[in-house]
């Protein structure tokens, strides 16, 4: 029996890992939700949109990396990513003024919108193909670990490693500094006041002279900030392929379905709960539940839930036990 | 249809045999014959979207269902797969849905309580704890069968045309449990309900080696038609090709492709016969008002919820009719294939570009749209060398866009939705 060393192995295949995947979803989840809580439709451009946001940092890399401008341990992309959002805050307000503001004033239905969501998504996704082309990009430089697994075995005299990426510090910090902000906004402020009043009762907000065009402007903003930093985040963290954005759909949606759609802290909770759900079910087992047990009751498999290839499928279960036994998920979203 | 109508259809006939002249008349059978396909598959999401207004944008799981049909049904059995491992196999499989189908007896039988939950749970872990204990073996002692040539059971040997409607029986299986889950909430609920079982049964077909050899892909499935090189060894063949004074090798490839077309020609028009007479059937009438207003349609009496199921199963099982076929023309199972912006976004361009609710527009807007979906690779291709032509030939610029003008698709393609949404919202054939 060896508590230390079984700790050490799950914080360093599950915790961490969970912890900063967790942050990417719940970004994109908060993403997600709030549009949803003003505009009222599921924005399916959502993931295209990320890497829309993903691209830009990665040029802006390439271009301060070609001027010689770095942040030491620091990945460069911090630089880039103030430039990252603003694009991509201008590409979401854009897209808003051409194409759904015309639905909103002839009070289309809400199907109408997830469909012209579907064209959107086209449109970016193309776009970012044209631009950046389908493969790969790797732009993270600077240190790659806090504390490397090496480094954790010589300083704890432990059996296993324990790795703590710096994407994945940098990750985590600014989804915690960002969600402190954004509830600090959302309940503190007059402007996120009356952005949760009109999410709440439109007709009451409109009576007592709340600007519907400023709020959804102001969601737009918001949204489109935090799609930019997800994007960011996930393809310094994974690497950047336009494709797997679009696959990152389903998981972010089923955080903020899970925790309740147009609730921003039920998508923080629902993005740890599906990463960690995601990672723990598909994780093999067997070397922490090894240490944890005498010699004598080693476990011979793998100890293995589900095999990685089908991480998907733990979303999409989440998703469904949640529709079924509790629609308007965890904390109680605005469904129905 | 209107006078209006038939210039429609005529004015996409006439893209596809100017494609032929400008072309080649191969490539103008090959877009024909995948057109007709589209047009299938749009009937199938236009059954469920344009009849009912049902959400689904899983139809990539739905066409990958069907092609899996294609290999069960087709392929010979491997034998020697089977006495490896196939009856344990099923016989795990069989606990599987066992273990399933009791938790939920005895979830609806069990009053709410610790009791139920702790009940349940424990069923369901040891019928996982058996699955698997029978599965994993017979799974690595199939899949060590030559696992360069199959490592999988194979399927049962039957003629290929079989596979169709067995590609339709399964997407319908497939849309009855998913029916079940998530009809019933509200449409975008639905939607990503759909979109995730979609993922999933891709997954399945990519990763399940022993089932499907997943992404080592099943190649050369038997073909309903000739193969050329038989073809042109027979007589009447030379001597046809003889008469008409043309080459015998790119003859009997157009020949290959023009029997394909009067298959699909077939089943295209049997399956429009029977949704233009199910449309203007009652049946017809009534999902349309529930689509239109189901509290009205449930104050009549009608079972919104059962009705929502049906079409969602006959929409789905067109899908997977369409999925075998794909699969069929291309003679080969390629699970990676199945990506969803071409198997489910590009479907839901058609339907609305045609016009939703329309049958015939379902069928148009399959036609022009894949037409388009292929030939914008070459037009755009025209248009950036000749917005480029001033640029020296070998500026960074220009290289780069003329590189890029096969990622033009996905652009063009949510461009034409958009402006079809704005400014023709009812589609190229409106519903009547």
């Amino acid at each position: 029996m060896d508590f230390l060393n079984a700790a050490a192995a799950f914080a360093n295949f599950v915790l961490v890992p969970g912890f900063s995947y967790g942050s990417q979803l719940a970004l994109g989840a908060l993403g997600v939700t709030l549009v949803y809580a003003v505009l009222r439709f599921a924005n399916f451009a959502h993931g295209d949109t990320m890497a829309f946001g993903g691209m830009t940092a990665v040029f802006g890399t390439w271009w301060l990396q070609s001027r010689g401008i770095d942040l030491g341990p620091l990945p460069t992309t911090l630089i880039a990513l103030p430039f990252s959002i603003v694009a991509t805050i201008g590409l979401v307000l854009l897209v808003d003024r051409l194409i759904y503001r015309h639905y909103r004033r002839v009070k289309a239905p809400l199907v109408t919108f997830v469909i012209v969501s579907f064209g959107v998504m086209l449109v970016v996704n193309g776009l970012v193909r044209l631009i950046i082309g389908p493969d790969q990009q790797r732009f993270a430089d600077g240190e790659r670990f806090i504390v490397s697994a090496r480094e954790f075995k010589s300083l704890t005299g432990l059996q296993e490693g324990l790795a703590f990426k710096t994407t994945q510090g940098i990750t985590i910090v600014a989804a915690v500094v960002l969600m402190a902000m954004l509830f600090w906004f959302l309940n503190r402020t007059r402007t996120g006041k009356s952005m949760r009043a009109y999410s709440d009762n439109e007709d009451l907000a409109l009576l007592s002279g709340i600007n519907p065009e400023k709020v959804v402007a102001l969601c737009w903003i918001i949204a489109g900030g935090l799609t930019a930093v997800a994007g960011v985040l996930y393809g310094l963290d994974k690497i950047f392929k336009p494709f797997t954005y679009f696959q990152l759909l389903l998981p972010i949606f089923a955080a903020a379905v899970v925790g309740g759609m147009g609730n921003p802290i039920g998508a923080v909770a629902g993005g740890y709960l599906v990463a960690f759900s995601e990672i723990g079910i598909t994780y093999a087992f067997k070397k922490v539940v090894n240490h944890l047990l005498p010699q004598a009751w080693e476990a011979q498999g793998l100890l293995q839930l589900l095999s990685t290839e089908y991480k998907f499928a733990v979303s999409f279960v989440m998703l469904v036990i949640v529709l079924l036994l509790r629609p308007t998920g965890l904390f109680r979203g605005r469904a129905f | 249809m209107t006078g209006r109508d038939r210039l429609c259809f005529a004015a996409a006939i006439g893209l596809i045999v100017v494609a032929g002249f400008v072309q080649s008349w191969n490539t103008a059978f090959a877009i024909l014959n995948f057109a007709l396909i589209s047009a299938i598959l749009s009937l199938g999401i236009n059954i469920q979207w344009g009849y009912a207004g049902l959400f689904n944008i899983g139809a990539a799981g739905f066409v990958a269902l069907g092609g899996f049909a294609v290999v069960i049904v087709s392929v010979p059995p491997v034998e020697e797969a089977w006495r490896a491992g196939g009856v344990r196999v099923l016989l795990a499989l069989l606990i599987g849905l066992a273990t399933v189908l009791t938790a939920i007896f005895v979830w609806g039988r069990l009053r709410p309580g610790r009791i139920r939950t702790i009940s349940v749970v424990a069923l369901l872990c040891t019928g996982l704890w058996v699955y698997r204990w029978l599965f994993d073996p017979a799974v690595s002692a199939i899949e060590s069968v030559n696992p360069a040539g199959t490592g999988f059971l194979g399927g049962l040997g039957l003629p290929v045309l079989l596979a169709w409607p067995v590609g339709g029986l399964l997407a319908a299986a497939a849309a009855f449990v998913i029916g079940k889950i998530a009809l019933g909430l509200r449409s975008d609920y639905l939607a990503i309900a759909t979109l995730g079982i979609a993922e999933v049964i891709i997954a399945l077909l990519k990763h399940e080696d022993w089932l499907t050899r997943g992404v080592k892909n099943v190649a050369g499935l038997p073909r309903p038609v000739p193969y050329e090189v038989d073809l042109q060894r027979t007589d009447w063949f030379a001597n046809l090709a003889n008469r008409l004074d043309v080459e015998l090798a790119g003859f009997s490839s157009i020949f290959v492709k023009l029997c394909y077309t009067a298959i699909l020609l077939a089943v295209l028009i049997s399956l429009l016969i029977l949704c233009e007479r199910a449309l203007k059937s009652p049946w017809g009438r009534m999902m349309r008002a529930i689509r239109e207003n189901e509290t009205a349609a449930e104050a009549m009496g009608k079972d919104v919820k059962r009705r929502h199921l049906h079409v969602f199963m006959l929409g789905s099982a067109v899908c997977g009719i369409a999925g075998a076929m794909v699969t069929t023309l291309d003679g080969q199972f390629t699970p990676a294939a199945y990506q969803p912006l071409r198997f489910t976004f590009l479907i839901w361009v058609m339907v609305i570009v045609g016009g939703s609710g329309n049958n015939w527009g379902a069928v148009l807007g399959g036609i022009v749209i894949w037409f388009f979906w292929i030939e914008v690779e070459t037009l755009g291709h025209l248009l950036l060398d000749a917005a480029t032509v001033w640029m020296s030939p070998d500026s960074p610029v220009r290289l780069h866009l003329m590189d890029s003008a096969a990622h033009m698709r996905n652009l063009t393609m949510g461009l034409v939705l958009l402006l079809v949404m704005r400014f023709r919202p009812r589609g190229i054939i409106p519903e009547r």
